[in-house]
């Protein structure tokens, strides 16, 4: 039959797609060991690593840490994204909503006020506000008496990321200008400059958590993108099924917002890309967006902290590049997803 | 009526802080493989009922039994597995292809952390194939025309091998061809044995194909049974408040609104 001819042919399409992903991660994960400002701008030769001790210690405890960091917070921004866009059947959503990421704002720059000498305090304050932000969206959704579910949920999720700003806005007027409030600014922008072992070692339990339930249940996630008559129809036990995948997709962006602050465009703009190449079905767009969002990171990070002497924010060049690439998308056209 | 596949008893609703009983005292059998029309003007309780036989909605007193078991003793997979509903139309935002959206109509079939199978994909192009849409498969699902996307929800309710199939207003916002292809789909498959419940505010498209026909008027059954027994002027009239005439063309009835005065 031609249909199982044509299948074929997709599904080999596809395979080819995926092995280009992971080797375009591994590669990627590989070259940015070796890209950055030491010996000299740029690129240090790998035969270093042998000769030299200050090279290795700087590839194994300083870059190969922040290059895991960055793998995380791209799969787990860029899956979470994709989650909450198909959860709440709007492709326009991001991790910023349900006030997580302001939330994680909020918290670091409190923890910033108050008691920045004790270790890990700014990403733990983080990680417990962006798990306010998501309990306090949800709790008012419950109460709103308009509209349906999801839009309820939103509504009450900027209600709640505009609590978290304003809070912001206040305590950088109540910081001390010379010392706490750049560092609140360069946390809002974003960056993974102070990563080390440690804050990997933070984030890991709740990204894998996040990232294998995103990814076990993701065929599942389709019928979540459908109307609640449909699914419910279709035997969901919705409730549960929701709660369950968003729990593991705040999760995972609250653990990398913690470590690495508010990073924009990835979670809305790589589930997209994914999309494109793997059509819609989060059969495929889950691992998908997990390894595009890991490269697009990656990627973007070793820019940021190889390009100039000083570190750039992560933030700006994820804006940046994300900006870009999201125009690119919406005028080529042809770029629709063929198979 | 032949053996009754949903037996409802006394069905009363209404909707939280709202004293109108929008389903009130219905009783009503549905009989298995055949097709049954729900007709009744808008308002009249019917999209209602539907979303109380899929478990949407909890009825207010009143029992259902299908296929002789209560329907709050089935699981929601059970009942997936039982009734397949197909809207009136559905909202989608992602671009979805044809076979990725019927595919998600063996959903009661497969557990909530397990992927489709090799089978699960055959019985997929098996139902688009017996509705005509095999050339489809790799279109996106936002691209169709309303008929074709009419057919691939039905397609994908056939996925579910259900014992009935549930629709809401099929043909409501069909154009003349596409609503003949869709009436059409369903006689075929009742002839296969499939149970068919729709519902239609359209005399006509009910009495076309359906073999039982339900009247209903403000939550109440008016009348049920045979089409010819329950297709007649007075009922009808009674139905919809204003005064129609049927007609036969060539042994089939059609409803015409009475003109006098006008």
């Amino acid at each position: 039959m031609d249909q199982h001819i044509d299948l074929a042919r997709v599904s080999r399409k596809r395979t080819r797609r995926w092995v280009i992903l992971l080797v375009g991660l591994l590669l990627v994960f590989t070259i940015s060991l070796f890209v950055g400002r030491y010996p000299q701008p740029y690129w240090m030769s790998p035969r270093l690593l042998g000769q030299d001790e200050l090279a290795r210690q700087l590839v194994l405890a300083l870059r190969l840490p922040r290059i895991l960091a960055a793998l995380m917070m791209g799969a787990s921004l860029a899956a979470a994204g994709n989650v909450l866009q198909m959860v709440f059947r709007n492709p326009l959503v991001g991790p910023g909503i349900l006030g997580v990421s302001q939330g994680a704002g909020f918290g670091a720059a409190l923890a910033i006020l108050t008691f920045s000498t004790i270790p890990l305090a700014v990403e733990l304050s983080a990680l417990l506000f962006a798990s306010l932000g998501l309990v306090l969206s949800y709790l008012i959704a419950r109460q709103l008496r308009y509209g349906g579910w999801v839009l309820r949920l939103i509504l009450s999720g900027i209600a709640v990321s505009a609590l978290f700003a304003a809070g912001i806005g206040l305590l950088k007027y109540l910081s001390d200008p010379l010392t706490q409030l750049p560092e609140i600014t360069f946390w809002l922008l974003g960056g993974l400059w102070s990563v080390t072992w440690r804050e990997v070692l933070l984030m890991l339990p709740f990204v894998t958590i996040g990232l294998i339930i995103m990814f076990l249940m993701r065929w599942r996630l389709n019928l979540l993108s459908l109307s609640e008559e449909t699914a419910f129809s279709l035997g969901s036990r919705m409730g549960r099924e929701r709660a369950l995948l968003l729990m593991a997709a705040v999760a995972a962006i609250a653990a990398v917002t913690a470590v690495g602050g508010v990073i924009g465009w990835v979670g809305l703009i790589i589930p997209h890309m994914a999309r494109r190449l793997f059509g819609a079905s989060a059969q495929l767009t889950v691992p998908a967006t997990i390894l595009m969002g890991a490269v697009f990171v990656i990627f973007c990070d070793t820019i940021a902290r190889s390009l100039r002497p000083g570190e750039i924010p992560l933030g700006i060049i994820t804006s940046l590049l994300g900006a870009v690439i999201f125009i690119l998308l919406m005028i080529t056209v042809g770029a629709r997803w063929k198979p | 009526m032949s053996e009754a596949l949903i037996s409802i008893q006394d069905l009363e609703f209404s909707y939280d802080g709202d004293h109108r009983r929008v389903l009130d005292r219905l009783t009503l059998d549905l009989p298995a493989g055949s097709i049954t029309a729900i007709l009744g003007p808008n308002g009249a309780g019917k999209s209602t009922l539907v979303h109380i036989l899929l478990g949407i909605l909890k009825p207010s007193s009143g029992e259902i039994t299908i296929s002789g078991k209560n329907i709050q003793h089935y699981t929601r997979r059970e009942l997936s597995r039982l009734i397949a509903f197909v809207p009136q139309s559905e909202y989608t935002a992602f671009e979805f292809s044809v076979l990725d959206y019927v595919l998600m109509g063996r959903a009661p079939h497969i557990g909530m952390l397990q992927m489709p199978t090799h089978d699960d994909l055959v019985h997929t192009l098996e139902h688009l194939e017996m509705l005509g849409l095999s050339n489809l498969v790799h279109r996106s699902v936002l691209e169709l025309s309303g008929g074709e996307r009419q057919l691939v929800l039905i397609a994908r309710a056939l996925a579910q091998e259900p014992e009935m199939l549930l629709l809401d207003e099929p043909t409501t916002h069909l154009d003349l061809s596409n609503k003949g292809r869709i009436l059409i789909t369903l006689s075929k498959l009742a002839e296969r044995g499939v149970t068919v419940v729709y519902t239609t505010h359209d005399p006509d498209s009910a009495a076309m194909i359906a073999r039982f026909l339900v009247l209903m008027k403000e939550g109440r059954v008016l009348s049920s049974g045979t089409t010819e027994n329950v297709l007649t002027a007075e009922l009808l009239t009674e139905t919809y408040g204003v005064p129609v005439r049927v007609v036969q063309v060539d042994g089939q009835p059609f409803v015409l609104l009475e003109n006098h005065g006008v």
